[in-house]
């Protein structure tokens, strides 16, 4: 019964390669997309201008106050209406890039709100313009700070990319839905897709969590 | 454009929105009460003194977190049935989200306990006290203090992660949206009306987050 339904399920590997290929694509341009506009969105959001920073506050309050679920239903049937006629694949894409922009831009903005004040008027004080001041001051020391949250930031964007199934685009997770339709065992279907996302996600947390211990040691050499 | 943006039928299914507001804040409560409990548990088998249950919490604390909730929701809404359990969908919902939510709860509770100062533990031990009363009267009354706010924060994760049990046709807000952009092919009032209501969920429960840091005295975030 089970090596039956084992064999029924190894049939549909074209599919299963075709939703983990779906998978990797949507993450990997939305985590990238992301975390460019994320970064500039993050300086932004910490620089001086009181309207842009609060603009760009406004906005991440917002996305971060909805479920990325209904994100993907406004993305998908509201921007049509604006004449941007969308398939499934780039609102999905539009969707988590707009995510992970907004949840990137606050933790730069933390990052670089922790660098002591003094650095920057270091810098300053070196006649640096406001650019370098960011890239060769700010943002080399932000760094340490920002990137352990960051990588583990990517591991819930990569798992929330799972949310684009429901609009029909075939990813890992739409691919058991619809195997498990036609072999009728929810543990291991899910089992299996599961771990297509384990062997994705683990190192990532790993990788984090490793970052996290490294930085924090840095961290403290620094001050001493 | 929007051009043809139909307030009135919002105000004619706003009894529907209620509905499914109160249902969203009614099932989150539920499964925030029972990730608690997992959490709870979890974090008591990772810590605990005997190390003989600490590889169960590890891998299903790992698990939980590597995976995505949908693909868990999918797994407990397909795969109980062919264990022969058959729970209503609202159940196998809370289930789900008290599983997700319950091993961040866990990891969050062991920051906090690990948190507190070695200093304080061997205080503990200098004054004669047990594990049992140093865990009691020492380290869990300060790790309390700390975890309020991430556990907040968590709590506003798992009222948006509660959207996907419309997925599993559970009767909550974003399948309200759903249905209403169905019914009547209206999915710009529909979504837009579902995304106000867990706006209003969203700033109610930061709003709290930031009063409860504020009455302990911690940093509130911005």
């Amino acid at each position: 019964m089970i090596w039956q339904q084992l064999q029924s399920i190894a049939s549909s590997y074209p599919l299963a390669l075709r939703g983990l290929g779906t998978t990797v694509a949507v993450s990997l341009i939305g985590l990238l997309a992301g975390s460019l506009l994320g970064f500039a969105m993050g300086m932004l959001r910490a620089g001086g201008y009181r309207l842009v920073s609060s603009a760009i506050g406004a906005w991440v309050d917002l996305i971060r106050g909805t479920p990325f679920l209904v994100q993907i239903f406004l993305v998908f049937f509201i921007l049509p209406e604006f004449g941007i006629e969308l398939d499934a694949f780039s609102a999905s894409v539009i969707a988590l890039s707009n995510l992970a922009a907004c949840f990137i831009c606050e933790i730069v903005a933390g990052g670089i709100g922790a660098v002591p004040r003094g650095q920057v008027e270091a810098a300053l004080a070196s006649g640096l313009s406001r650019w370098h001041q960011m890239r060769h001051v700010v943002l080399p020391q932000a760094m340490r700070i920002i990137l352990p949250p960051l990588v583990g930031q990517y591991v819930l964007l990569i798992k929330d990319s799972s949310v684009v199934s429901a609009i029909g685009l075939t990813d890992l997770t739409r691919v058991g839905w619809l195997v498990v339709q036609r072999v009728p065992n929810g543990l291991l279907v899910f089992a299996i897709v599961g771990v297509g996302y384990f062997v994705v996600c683990y190192p990532l947390i790993a990788l984090a969590r490793r970052l996290e211990s490294l930085m924090s040691a840095a961290h403290v050499e620094v001050q001493l | 454009m929007l051009g043809n943006f139909s307030f009135r039928v919002i105000v004619e299914t706003l009894p529907d929105f209620g509905y499914g507001l109160l249902a969203t804040l009614w099932l989150s409560a539920i499964a925030f009460v029972g990730a608690l409990a997992v959490g709870i548990i979890a974090c008591a088998m990772k810590l605990q003194r005997p190390r003989l249950l600490h590889a169960p919490a590890v891998v299903f604390v790992d698990a939980i977190r590597a995976t995505p909730l949908l693909a868990q929701l999918y797994f407990l809404y397909f795969g109980l049935p062919r264990l022969g359990i058959v729970l209503p969908e609202r159940l196998v919902g809370v289930l789900a989200l008290s599983l997700n939510s319950g091993a961040y709860v866990a990891e969050i509770i062991r920051a906090g306990i690990l948190s507190i100062p070695r200093g304080q533990v061997e205080a503990g031990i200098s004054s004669g006290m047990t594990y049992a009363q140093r865990m009691r009267f020492v380290i869990l009354p300060q790790a309390f203090r700390v975890t309020i706010p991430p556990l907040l924060g968590q709590a506003i994760v798992l009222v948006k992660d509660s959207a996907l049990l419309s997925l599993i046709a559970v009767a909550e807000l974003t399948r309200a949206g759903q249905l209403l952009a169905s019914d009547r092919f209206m999915p710009a009032e529909a979504f837009l009306t579902t995304a106000a209501c867990y706006l209003v969920l969203y700033y109610g429960l930061k709003g709290l987050a930031a009063l409860s840091m504020f009455r302990l005295g911690l940093q509130p975030a911005r």
